[in-house]
């Protein structure tokens, strides 16, 4: 997996490269939006990581520039401007995701795993499955195994955004955007109970766990261990 | 515009200084320093006060007034003059043509001996109606009449004519102006009507004089007056200038005085008073919340670095470092945290984004809210009712009210607890189409002398400053509410704590 990072603090920058390239992907760096522009249009990668203030060019022109030469490569755009404003301009420009600095390392990766994915899901997939899961968008039904397990509404939101994601780390902020759409954080453990009581309904009573605490970055829904 | 005065001050001065051009001085350079006339200093005081005064636009205003009020007077004392002075001479032809109609009907019956007849009756003695009449013959001689001769250059001409004749007045000959109309009668004789006009000369003379002297008491009148409404003008916007130098140079709570008129001056002022009021209320505020940032980080960067010294004390033991790095990560959390929470505020405070707002039921707010807290609440011991009439829809930012109200149900969480849980109630209604958002709750409240001092940022009471939080909730609480014109007022519900937004009604922000 290649990722381009444009990002023209040097110190974020070398953080970026050596955080993803310990990650196991591979990753060009570019200080300067046209630059940047030049690299994005010209290498094929997999996913752009890129600031809004950016020297020659700013992300969002450059994004829109993307965008307009029809370059669909999912690009996380990370920024100190934080507003809901800021987040929405962001993504009306032709970001996929929005993360605003200072950010925890475990919460990039998250949503960098998140963007891969979304390239890579068939969109028309109407049954979700992770081991014995079984997820009905259609019919709005969850089972295990032969069981029907019965969900309020946004529980069964939280499990359809945790089983797309399943596999990967999924950070408490991606659920409150993706699944309340509360773009801020409450700063109390509310999405804990949430995952909490959910985890009650689907694992217990089953042998096997799948839902699973990651200490320090979030959950994760997985099938092995 | 508080600078003009003193530029113009300024630009006095430089042109004055010895009544020379540039040119002058370029084109006779040895004679550069001209001695300056010496004047009195009192005489350069009147003079740079006149130059000063004239520089105005009060004056310049008053003056273009003055201007206009000359021109109007002028044309209406000429008018006057016009239509007076014309009536007369028109009453006079009036008077002459009347005569010679009736003359020439005497002529017509009775003949040219009949008229010398009643010529001779009308010229004998003084009737003191100022008619002349002159009858002559071929040869030029009077055959009747009560003027002397026939006025010379006069025979040929026929309409009217004007001429002077002598008339003895108190045993002395007077030349008086006339004016007359002349009657051919057959056979060469001439008939000669006219009229003495002295009065009427003195009459106009003395329109004229009136008239002359009534304009100039009226621009008397009117540069007195612009001169005294130029000066007051300037004096009272030299106050609001003065007030604006002071502020400029730092007494922001200097303020522009009144004088209870109410006219434009003194809105002029009230307004002025009142942008200094809110600048004077926004920088104690912004001093205050600086003090109160640099204070309230100073305690967890203190922290942090004792917990990063700690991890640099063991190199030894990798388990131990790891652990007061992540707790060191923590702390930097928490501040960001208290960092983006005054972003909020602030972003809630500027308040200047208004295109932003949307239509949105505020009980679908409240709903969402609730039940994102509820299982955090059950855990706790709460119980959590939510009463909402839906279709409660309000203007504004759904994403600020979502905060807001999520950090109304924190603290109720947090202190709303009457030892083992409790009830928390949420309740959105529609009053008088005015939206309400109340979140209550059945704890120990906040007595009365604190509920204002609550809204200030880190303001944190007594009881709970061991609990987690940085003080900063309700002071969103507070910005949200005025972002969106709301009023927000704690209460005792009790026992505890009765929070309410109270919004305008919809049609109101839109």
């Amino acid at each position: 997996m290649k990722l381009l990072v444009i990002e023209d603090d040097r110190e974020t920058a070398a953080y970026l490269a050596k955080g993803l390239s310990e990650s196991g992907y591979a990753v060009d760096q570019s200080g300067d939006g046209r630059e940047g522009l030049f690299l994005a249009t010209s290498g094929s990668y997999d996913a752009i990581i890129l600031d809004r203030m950016l020297p020659g060019m700013d992300g969002l022109s450059l994004l829109g520039v993307l965008r307009g030469a029809k370059i669909g490569t999912p690009a996380l755009i990370l920024s100190a401007l934080g507003s809901v404003d800021d987040r929405v301009k962001g993504l009306r420009s032709g970001g996929d995701d929005y993360l605003v600095k200072p950010f925890a390392f475990s919460e990039l990766l998250a949503r960098i795993e998140a963007l891969l994915r979304r390239g890579a899901e068939a969109p028309s997939v109407t049954r979700l499955r992770v081991a014995d899961l079984e997820l009905d968008l259609l019919t709005r039904s969850v089972k295990r195994g032969d069981k029907t397990i019965d969900l309020l509404p946004r529980e069964f939101q939280l499990l359809e955004y945790m089983m797309r994601n399943a596999g990967h780390v999924v950070t408490r902020t991606m659920l409150l955007e993706n699944v309340w759409d509360y773009h801020f954080d409450p700063q109390t453990n509310v999405i804990d109970v949430h995952v909490s009581r959910l985890r009650q309904k689907i694992d217990k009573r089953f042998e096997r766990p799948l839902l699973h605490t990651v200490r320090g970055a979030g959950y994760c829904l997985r099938a092995q261990e | 515009m508080p600078d003009s005065l003193g530029l113009l001050e300024t630009a006095g001065e430089v042109s004055q200084p010895d009544g020379k051009s540039v040119a002058d001085q370029v084109a006779m350079p040895e004679r550069a320093p001209s001695p300056a006339p010496r004047r009195l200093p009192a005489i350069r005081v009147l003079v740079r006060g006149a130059r000063r005064l004239l520089g105005t636009h009060a004056f310049r205003l008053a003056g273009l007034y003055f201007a206009v009020f000359v021109l109007s007077v002028l044309g209406v004392l000429f008018f006057v003059y016009w239509v007076s002075a014309d009536f007369v001479e028109r009453q006079t032809e009036a008077t002459l043509d009347a005569e010679i109609t009736g003359l020439a009907e005497q002529y017509a019956q009775r003949g040219l001996s009949g008229l010398v007849q009643i010529v001779a009756a009308r010229s004998a003695g003084d009737r003191g109606d100022g008619m002349l009449y002159l009858v002559i013959n071929r040869d030029g001689r009077p055959l009747a009449g009560n003027i002397s001769g026939w006025p010379p250059g006069e025979l040929a001409r026929s309409g009217s004519l004007s001429f002077h004749f002598e008339v003895p007045v108190n045993g002395q000959v007077e030349t008086h102006p006339a004016t007359g109309k002349l009657f051919a009668i057959p056979d060469g004789y001439r008939l000669l009507v006219g009229r003495d006009i002295s009065d009427a000369a003195a009459y106009r003379e003395r329109i004229k004089l009136t008239l002359l002297w009534s304009g100039l008491f009226a621009l008397g009148i009117g540069l007195v007056g612009g001169t005294l409404m130029g000066r007051n003008m300037l004096r009272r916007v030299e106050l609001v200038n003065r007030t604006a130098e002071r502020v400029m140079a730092g007494n922001l709570s200097d303020r522009v005085p009144r004088r209870g008129t109410n006219d434009e001056f003194d809105q002029l002022a009230a307004h002025l008073n009142g942008m200094l009021d809110q600048i004077e209320r926004l920088m104690t505020g912004m001093r205050e919340v600086t003090d109160n940032v640099a204070h309230d980080l100073k305690t967890p960067l203190a922290r942090l670095r004792a917990r990063l010294e700690l991890a640099l004390f063991v190199p030894d033991d990798p388990a131990a470092q790891a652990e007061a790095i992540r707790t060191a990560i923590e702390e930097a959390d928490r501040m960001l945290a208290t960092f983006n929470a005054l972003l909020s505020i602030a972003e809630a405070e500027a308040g200047a984004r208004r295109q932003d707002t949307e239509l949105f039921d505020l009980a679908e707010v409240a709903r969402v809210a609730t039940e994102l807290y509820e299982p955090l609440a059950e855990e706790q011991g709460f119980a959590v009712r939510l009463d909402a009439e839906p279709g409660t829809m309000i203007h504004g930012d759904r994403h600020l009210l979502s905060q807001a109200t999520a950090n109304l149900l924190d603290n109720a969480l947090k202190y709303g607890s009457d030892g083992e849980g409790g009830k928390i109630e949420v309740c959105v209604r529609q009053t008088d189409g005015r939206a309400a958002l109340e979140v209550c709750d059945h704890g120990p409240g906040i007595p009365a002398p604190d509920r204002e001092t609550v809204f200030e940022r880190f303001v944190r009471l007594e009881p709970s400053r061991s609990t987690p939080g940085n003080g900063l909730g309700l002071s969103l609480v507070r910005a949200v509410a005025r972002r969106h014109d709301a009023t927000v007022a704690l209460s005792d519900n009790g026992p505890g704590l009765k929070v309410r937004l109270e919004f305008p009604a919809a049609a109101d922000t839109s």
